[in-house]
């Protein structure tokens, strides 16, 4: 049996949605028409993308439609950053440049190594996965920098007036802010089948892939999120050492976020 | 290596005749948004001895002293260290040679030869112990967890960090001010030994008895303007720059 889901096994699984519903009428949530919102959404957005998928990744089209799909990608992962993280100065050509630099490293082993064959079908998803783990990652990392940095005024100025330089007086709150990124991920990556399965593991198996394969997709997967992860947030923290500080070693005023 | 006429000294220091100021700022003004943090400053810092700075809140003390190890920087004017533009002599390096206890104790984390060995890195254990006794501290305080320390000790070991860099100036802005009495005292008679030894301090207080107890001279602020400096003797028969340094809004003009 494989897991060919009909429109109709769409629609029922809505019922689903249904019980969210309820839930929150039941309790006085007030989040019936958000949720019905966002299962609108979610659908509709997934049949886009999934429309434009096939036009993109489908065998006969070159390979450079991919790639222009995992630029334009990466630019908007760069505006939904700053978005959710709007105090991180500067924060646009510092995430973009930061993903492009992990894309590099993870596209560049996976496809140099070939791990996989570089198809439009392995690509888009593969960059989809990395610049979208790396996306929170650099939302986690980059917030609690400039948080740090600012709270902790006194003692990174404490730092450089010791005569160290901007990059040296930072390391330790980037080393904590790097760390607090990619410990979730180790986590992740240690009690993988353990406890849960993952999303694409999950979607293979339904989707009538036998299980072993599943399993070296999914663990290529994790290390992909873990490669660009680190790099991503690496990149970052270092980027924003040139933000946060001036050339002459001065810690720069931050102000607090608006919300 | 200084040409004396007849004599070839060799010599690890410039040389300075006791008339050249160690730091000296000439129409300096800072602004900060719509106002002047300090403004058309003009004076110079006499080496070897401590000049207090003193004021109302908010007069501008502590940019000035931030201004001589560039945390931060001159709107107008030039800040001059030993002569040379500060600008010019690389942050890093100016700041290790004019150092900086700040009004509270910033301890890092670990143990106080960490909290040594960040500025000193690298440092031999004797070096740092050495160091520790310059501040009344022995030895055995390089294991101990900097976060424990009491505030007064807290403050020395500030002091000996800025210390194992070999400063020649020392930034002082209110470092006694959270110690209690007798704390405030075994600060102030260590800066005192310091500063017999060669060092020169600028010493940023509230107390009027303090600048009488540890100064030579003094500079008086108000409203980012410099409007008072000479020797500290003497100063309580003038009435109008006590006034000014007592924070009275009467005399602030």
């Amino acid at each position: 049996m494989t897991g060919d889901v009909t429109w109709a096994g769409l629609g029922a699984s809505l019922t689903l949605v249904a019980v969210a519903v309820g839930v929150s009428a039941l309790l006085g949530l007030r989040l019936e028409r958000s949720l019905l919102w966002a299962a609108a959404r979610a659908i509709a957005q997934l049949l886009l993308v999934g429309w434009a998928l096939a036009l993109v990744i489908a065998p006969d089209r070159p390979l450079v439609l991919s790639w222009l799909w995992v630029t334009a990608m990466t630019g908007y992962a760069g505006v939904v950053v700053r978005r959710r993280a709007p105090e991180i100065p500067g924060v646009v050509p510092l995430a973009t440049a930061a993903f492009a630099a992990s894309a590099v490293i993870t596209l560049g082993v996976l496809f140099g190594l070939r791990v996989f064959p570089l198809t439009g079908r392995t690509l888009v998803p593969l960059a989809g996965l990395m610049v979208g783990n790396a996306m929170s990652a650099t939302v986690q990392a980059g917030r609690r920098i400039v948080e740090q940095l600012r709270d902790q005024r006194d003692e990174v100025e404490a730092r450089l007036a010791l005569g160290l330089t901007s990059r040296q007086a930072a390391r330790p709150y980037l080393a904590a802010a790097v760390r607090l990124a990619l410990v979730p991920q180790i986590e992740a990556t240690r009690a993988v089948g353990l406890v849960f399965l993952p999303g694409a593991m999950t979607g293979l198996i339904l989707a009538g892939v036998d299980p072993m394969d599943a399993v070296l997709v999914q663990a290529v997967v994790m290390f992909v999120v873990l490669g660009s992860v680190a790099t991503t947030t690496a990149v970052v923290a270092l980027g924003l050492v040139g933000r946060l500080f001036t050339a002459d070693h001065r810690l720069v005023g931050l102000s607090r976020p608006a919300a | 290596m200084v040409w004396v006429p007849g004599i070839r000294v060799r010599h690890p220091y410039r040389v300075v005749t006791p008339l050249t100021p160690i730091v000296s700022f000439s129409e300096v003004g800072v602004r900060r948004g719509d106002r002047w943090a300090l403004r058309d400053v003009s004076v110079g810092i006499a080496p070897g001895l401590v000049t207090a700075v003193v004021g109302p809140s908010g007069a501008g003390k502590t940019t000035l002293l931030r201004l001589v190890n560039r945390l931060d920087v001159p709107t107008t004017g030039t800040v001059r260290f030993r002569g040379d533009d500060a600008a010019t002599l690389g942050s890093p390096a100016l700041r290790r040679r004019a150092g900086m206890v700040f009004q509270r104790p910033t301890p890092f984390g670990g143990t106080v030869r960490d909290n040594l060995l960040v500025a000193l890195s690298g440092g031999r254990d004797d070096v740092l112990a050495e160091t520790l006794r310059r501040v009344g501290l022995d030895a055995s305080f390089l294991d101990r967890p900097a976060a424990e320390l009491s505030g007064g000790e807290a403050q020395r070991m500030c002091l000996a960090r800025t210390l194992v860099t070999e400063p020649e100036l020392l930034l002082l802005d209110e470092p006694t001010s959270a110690l209690d009495a007798g704390q405030r005292a075994v600060f102030e008679r260590l800066v005192g030994e310091l500063v017999a030894d060669g060092l020169t301090a600028l010493w940023v207080t509230h107390d009027l008895d303090q600048v009488r107890r540890v100064s030579k001279r003094v500079l008086v602020l108000v409203d980012g303007r410099l409007v008072h400096a000479g020797p500290t003797e003497g100063l309580s028969d003038r009435p109008e720059a006590m006034t000014l340094f007592t924070g009275d809004p009467a005399g602030s003009r």
